[in-house]
């Protein structure tokens, strides 16, 4: 596997030479033409992020812009207010308890399914492989309607089950766990299937069962599949308002952080200041789960594992 | 040692090819690999046994067939480290901490491996990647080792050395290896036995010297040697052969017909004796190997190739008489390619 080494264009042309102006000239306007990209995404979440931290007022006078002159008028306000006023503890509380386990859960399950998918001989596989993969096509408004009414038939919804002491939230898991298994799914069973066959017969002849290679081989060279479908699939439960409105509905106690931003702009424009502390508090999550999964996106995970 | 048995082993595809035991040697894509798998318990065998010392182990896991396997690509665990990719089955065997630390460090001292073990596979040379396969095929002290091509994917210079390396410690470890191998210069070096396969059929099995010497047919004189054996199509009559471009007497009578006749490079020669028969070849193309001398060219209809003596003079164009040494002939059926003798 030539992965390792690949990439990284070393000039070997002497300096000053017309082909070293040129290389160098090529890569100057690649890293101009980054650079730019870059600046485009950041400057809409620089300007909230600056507005959030400025005060009402001026927030609603001037352009965000005008704060990084003289004289600087910064406040934590915004924040303070957000966080006390409306109910963000218990939303962000309830944006952790959505988001945990209905990652956890499809991406679980996936792993498992996609590995048997890859790797295991049984009957009608491929069939029942692509009826799976099939469900992709399938709409998620047109799921809406028999889904609550099963829900609602088996008291899956939100007073029961606090009723019954479990979490109310318990039927958005389920559901976000069905929305997200057939693309999980997919994706690992992908990406398994690329492991060499090799390493499975090697296993087997070492006495490792489907569960040890499982979880002792597959598992930790897919890091970077699974690290790439966690950041997926949380950062689509965390943005999500729909399911969870259809689902737990927007009462304060189960709503999660989406619906009540949604809330905060709801009389026209007045909490403008709110929403932007609270809509960049939002970010900040899915951005630090990025953050701390990016590395694993290391390429050459698998290099010196097969060939010299 | 444990002995390795294929009974009339069967494995059945689209078309039915039928596989073979200590070293197999044979073209790409002939079936050895099948048989190294079948006896690792990788594939189902379709009918026939196979068996490790006495014991058949056709439905027999693979696991628990006491092999151990070193394959073409290594296989390594490559987000183990070398000490667990080498700890590894023992682990599987639920074996003490203890005695895994010694069988692993035991194996890398034989290997030279004991400066690598905290690194990971990616960090390894081919060669050092080669030896920890070794390594983990080693530590578990099976009764047969399985290599299914080991050292092509080394180059030319480390492929010599591991050879050297592989001959010792089989030497030392006492166990049967059953190796699989496309290069018969490696069978030939470092077989006790070859098994040779042609199209999923074994062909036949013998010491390298009974191989080289008294091939059973036409393949396998024709697969085994460098350069290969020289093939002339003959009309015998009683026990003369008579080529496009020669007469020969042959040792023994045979039937009246059609046959090919085989002789080795080296039984074409500059030498011209009592047992020798007097060939003339015209020269086509002449290699000089500074110990060897090859001459390619024609006698009669014929293509041969002869080994003359380095210092003897010959250009290409030329016409030289040669002296076939008549002891060692071989003689194949036109029809079913077997030796006569």
């Amino acid at each position: 596997m030539s992965v390792a080494t690949a990439g990284r264009l070393e000039s070997t042309a002497a300096a000053w030479s017309l082909p070293w102006l040129a290389q160098r000239l090529q890569r100057s306007l690649l890293h101009i033409a980054v650079i730019g990209l870059t600046l485009v995404w950041i400057i809409p979440t620089l300007g909230l992020l600056i507005s959030s931290f400025r005060p009402s007022t001026q927030i609603l006078t001037t352009g965000w812009w005008t704060a990084v002159s003289p004289p600087l008028q910064f406040t934590l306000q915004n924040y303070q207010d957000m966080l006390s006023q409306s109910n963000m503890g218990t939303a962000i509380f309830n944006s952790f308890m959505v988001s945990i386990p209905s990652t956890v859960i499809p991406v679980t399950i996936a792993a498992f399914a996609a590995y048997a998918f890859a790797w295991m001989k049984f009957p009608f596989r491929d069939w029942i492989f692509l009826a799976f993969v099939g469900l992709l096509a399938v709409p998620l408004q047109l799921t809406f309607v028999p889904v609550l009414s099963f829900f609602v038939a088996h008291g899956i919804v939100p007073d029961n089950l606090t009723s019954l002491g479990l979490p109310p939230w318990i039927g958005l898991w389920l559901a976000h766990a069905g929305y997200g298994l057939p693309f999980s799914t997919y994706l690992l069973a992908n990406f398994f299937r690329q492991l060499p066959s090799d390493l499975f017969e090697s296993a087997e002849i070492d006495g490792a069962g489907t569960l040890t290679v499982f979880f002792r081989i597959v598992l930790p060279l897919s890091v970077p599949a699974l690290a790439s479908l966690i950041i997926f699939q949380f950062l689509w439960v965390w943005n999500d308002l729909l399911v969870a409105l259809i689902y737990v509905g927007g009462s304060v106690e189960v709503a999660p952080l989406t619906v009540n931003l949604a809330n905060l702009t709801n009389s026209l424009g007045q909490g403008y200041q709110l929403l932007t502390a609270a809509a960049f508090f939002s970010m900040v999550i899915p951005l630090a789960v990025f953050l701390s999964l990016q590395r694993y996106f290391v390429r050459g995970i698998l290099a010196g594992s097969v060939k010299g | 040692m444990a002995s390795v048995t294929y009974d009339h082993v069967v494995k059945r595809y689209t078309a039915d090819v039928t596989v073979v035991k200590d070293f197999l040697v044979g073209p790409s894509g002939c079936g050895k690999s099948t048989a190294l798998r079948m006896l690792a318990g990788l594939e189902a065998i379709t009918e026939g046994q196979i068996r490790i010392g006495d014991r058949v182990v056709n439905n027999v896991a693979a696991k628990d067939r006491d092999i151990a396997m070193v394959f073409q690509s290594y296989a390594l665990y490559p987000h183990m480290s070398v000490y667990d990719n080498m700890a590894f089955p023992l682990q599987m065997a639920h074996m003490p901490k203890t005695e895994i630390d010694k069988r692993v460090k035991n194996a890398s001292r034989i290997l030279g491996l004991d400066n690598f073990l905290k690194r990971k596979p990616r960090a390894l040379s081919g060669g050092q990647r080669q030896r920890v396969a070794l390594g983990r095929a080693i530590v578990r002290s099976p009764k047969v080792f399985l290599l299914d091509e080991p050292l092509s994917n080394l180059d030319a210079k480390l492929r010599g050395q591991t050879r050297i390396e592989l001959q010792k410690l089989h030497r030392d470890l006492e166990t049967t290896f059953i190796y699989v191998t496309h290069d018969q210069v490696e069978a030939m070096t470092m077989g006790d036995r070859i098994a040779i396969m042609n199209a999923g059929i074994l062909q036949q099995v013998g010491t390298p010297g009974d191989i080289y010497d008294h091939p059973a047919n036409l393949f396998v004189a024709g697969f085994i040697g460098s350069p290969t054996m020289n093939f002339v199509p003959v009309t015998t009559s009683d026990s003369t052969a008579k080529a496009s471009g020669f007469d020969v007497k042959l040792p023994k009578s045979v039937p009246a017909g059609k046959a090919t006749l085989g002789f080795r490079p080296e039984t074409l020669t500059d030498r011209i004796g009592d047992q020798h028969n007097a060939i003339d070849m015209s020269v086509d193309v002449v290699e000089r190997l500074g110990s060897d001398q090859f001459l390619y060219g024609q006698v009669g209809s014929d293509s041969v190739t002869a080994r003359v003596d380095p210092k003897m003079k010959v250009e290409p164009g030329d016409k030289v008489r040669l002296g076939l040494d008549t002891r060692s002939l071989h003689l194949f059926d036109a029809e079913t390619e077997l030796a006569q003798f």
